[in-house]
Formats: C-alpha cells, sequence, structure tokens
C-alpha cells in the first residue's frame, strides 16, 4: 500500500473502477494545457523540484576567497481536492445499477483540471509558476464579442509567431466564451466560424474551461514543459457509516522557455 | 514520405502531424526489436568469442533504442500509457492482469493509484 491508502476504504473493486472512470472522463475532456504542452513525468511523488540550470551568489561566503552561489530550482505544487461520496451510492455500483450519484468525483475532477490549466494558462504566483499569459503579455492580441472577426485575429496571432521564427504545428486552447461564441456564429457563407478558424491551424481546438479568453501555442515541443511528480491520483482520507471521503492529488510545477511561441488573446483592452 | 519511414495506410495530406510522428516512432521500434532479433541469432550462431561479445553488446543497445522510442510514444498515447501500466512490472500470471482490469478493478490502483492521465498533447476533444 502507498500513501494514497486506497487499501483502507471501504470501497469495492467495482466501486473503484466506477471512481476512476468518471475522474479519468471528466480529466481527459477538461484538461487542455496537457494537450497542448510539452509533458514531462511521471517523475513520481519523491520528485520535489525541476532544475532550472541557473545560480544566484549566496547570501554570504562560507570563508573569505571562497564564492558561493546556491542552484536554482522550482518546487512542484502539490494539489488536492478532497470530496465525500455516499456509501449507499457506491454499493448501488456493486449491485448493478448504472446510475450511482458520483457527481462529487466529476466537481473534484472539474476543479482539479480548472487549476492545473489555470496554473499553466494564467499562472500560479504563490507556487512560482509564471503561465503562459503573463510569460507572452507583450505579444497579447484583443478580442471583442465580434466573433465573425476571429479568424482574423488568428491569422494575425499566427503571422506573429512565424514572424519570430516560431514554426508549428499550431493549437489553440479557447475558453468558454470564445468557445461557445465560435460554434454559434456563422458566416455570410453559413459555415461556423470554430470550422473556419480550425482550417487556419494545424493543431488541435482544445476546449479550455479554466482559460479566459483564448492562447494560440506552438507545438513543435521544448517551448512550455509541464512537470508532473505524482500524476492525478485518487486517495482515502477517512470514512463514517454514510460517507467516504477520498481526494484527488497531483503534484507538477509549469515552465514557460520561449515565451515568444505563444500569442495571448485576451477580451481586456490593452 | 520517404521510403526509410514509409507504411503510412492513408494519405499523408489526411493525417495530422502527431499521427505522422507516432507513425515514424512505432516504425522505429519495430525496427529496433528486428534488429536485436537479428543479433541475437548471429551472437548466438558465431563461434568467434570477441564477434559474439559486440554482437550482443550492440544487441543490447538497440534495447535501449527501443525503449527510448517507446517511453517517447507512452508519454503520447493515452492508452499505450495506460496497458504499460496494467501490464509492466506486475507479477504472477500476465494474463491475470487483464481480468482484473476487465473485472472492474481498479486499473492502475494496484500499483500506484495512479489515473494514469500522463500526456495528452495532440489530443482533440472529440477523441
Amino acid at each position: 500500500m502507498n500513501d494514497l491508502l486506497r487499501d483502507l476504504a471501504p470501497v469495492s473493486s467495482a466501486a473503484w473502477a466506477e471512481i476512476e472512470k468518471e475522474a479519468r472522463r471528466t480529466l481527459k475532456l477538461d484538461l487542455a494545457g496537457r494537450k497542448l504542452v510539452d509533458f514531462n513525468g511521471p517523475l513520481g511523488l519523491e520528485t520535489s523540484a525541476v532544475n532550472k540550470g541557473r545560480i544566484e551568489p549566496a547570501s554570504a561566503p562560507p570563508r573569505e576567497g571562497v564564492e558561493a552561489s546556491l542552484r536554482q530550482v522550482q518546487p512542484l505544487v502539490e494539489l488536492r481536492v478532497p470530496f465525500a461520496l455516499s456509501r449507499r451510492e457506491l454499493e448501488c455500483v456493486g449491485r448493478g445499477g448504472g446510475d450511482a450519484d458520483l457527481a462529487p468525483v466529476v466537481t473534484a475532477a472539474r476543479e482539479m483540471a480548472m487549476a492545473e490549466d489555470g496554473a499553466i494558462f494564467h499562472g500560479y504566483e504563490a507556487a512560482g509558476i509564471e503561465g503562459i499569459g503573463p510569460a507572452a503579455d507583450p505579444a497579447t492580441l484583443t478580442l471583442t464579442d465580434d466573433f465573425a472577426r476571429y479568424p482574423i485575429v488568428v491569422a494575425e496571432a499566427l503571422s506573429k509567431l512565424r514572424q519570430d521564427s516560431v514554426a508549428g504545428p499550431y493549437g489553440i486552447a479557447l475558453g468558454p466564451r470564445c468557445y461557445t461564441g465560435l460554434t454559434e456564429t456563422t458566416t455570410s457563407g453559413g459555415y461556423r466560424v470554430f470550422d473556419h478558424v480550425k482550417r487556419l491551424l494545424d493543431g488541435p481546438v482544445v476546449w479550455a474551461p479554466g482559460v479566459d479568453g483564448a492562447v494560440i501555442v506552438s507545438m513543435r515541443g521544448g517551448d512550455f514543459e509541464l512537470t508532473v511528480g505524482q500524476d492525478l491520483s485518487i486517495g482515502y482520507l477517512d470514512h463514517t457509516a454514510e460517507t467516504v471521503r477520498l481526494y484527488l492529488q497531483e503534484s507538477f510545477t509549469f515552465r514557460v522557455l520561449t515565451p515568444e511561441a505563444a500569442v495571448p488573446l485576451s477580451y481586456k483592452a490593452r | 514520405m520517404a521510403d526509410t519511414s514509409g507504411g503510412l495506410h492513408e494519405a499523408q495530406g489526411a493525417l495530422s502531424p502527431e499521427i505522422v510522428d507516432r507513425h515514424r516512432a512505432i516504425e522505429s521500434i519495430r525496427e529496433e526489436f528486428e534488429a536485436v532479433d537479428w543479433y541475437d541469432q548471429r551472437a548466438a550462431a558465431s563461434n568467434d568469442e570477441e564477434l559474439r561479445a559486440i554482437l550482443a553488446h550492440n544487441r543490447d543497445e538497440e534495447k535501449e533504442h527501443a525503449i527510448m522510442v517507446l517511453e517517447w510514444l507512452r508519454r503520447r498515447d493515452p492508452v499505450v500509457d495506460e496497458m504499460l501500466r496494467t501490464y509492466l512490472f506486475v507479477e504472477g500470471d500476465i494474463t491475470a492482469a487483464e481480468e482484473a482490469e476487465t473485472g472492474g478493478q481498479s486499473t492502475t490502483g494496484e500499483a500506484d493509484g495512479s489515473l494514469g492521465i500522463g500526456s495528452l498533447k495532440g489530443m482533440t476533444d472529440d477523441e
């Protein structure tokens, strides 16, 4: 048994499988950053930091004539989302009921996906993560709710990337406002603007509930790195006669290695 | 595409760059393991001890090459990742791991409890 203590949970194998299935399904749909950036790992729970390859002078040398520098690292942040499930509902899985209420699993998975994507796209200062948007801020293009103009903005962003010698393929993460607007708007020829945008890119168009606006990124590799220690896992906290408390957990950090390999699209006027 | 990376079954224009790259990786893995097989046989058949040692050394280097590409593929194919987590480094009957999987037991919980999400790079929302 590892640190997740799953063997101590009063949860049958069949119920575990359902819990994992629900979590996986939600995470694979909602996680947008992992569909666009490089993935390093999983390196294991014991991994605590990423080497930045840089040094800073130590506050004081050990003795005269000896120089001291500290190696710079970026620590992994551990995220945990606790959730509670009804034991009655878990028993329903064992009896073959196909409608057990596992909504708390879905909610926890959504929260975790929003947190990971928020760190990747908008940064998470408390964890030392800059995020793509802040790192690429000078390149930001402004969006409006005139969704018919989106292909022009996307074409401008692609032109910007090419001018900076950033090769494709290019993918785009669309926040909910962009995604809905693009799928609901049609051009004068009757085509969805969404399809028009899709044709401009040679990479994936990704629904990104954790993104405000949109972000176009190069997917050539080597520009954005998500380092995962413990990948998304479900562990056990405690239980009563009525409920079982579990948690979804991961450890990760994110680095923008080439800020010019992304163009954020923002609703905020610059 | 050049013959050395041939074997596409659909027009290259109809395939995403990610699929073509995965094809390159799969072809490389196949070639490396084929080379392992060749070296294995030649090393076993040779009567020259020095040559046999060199061939065995080269054979084992091909294994390293194959596994490096396999790891690249694992990071980009969530199902490969999930299968490797299910079947690699298990003890006992390998087919029992499949029974555990289809019998409703945790796919990865037995090993480390991970959901096996890993890299989703290149995945679109309709996959």
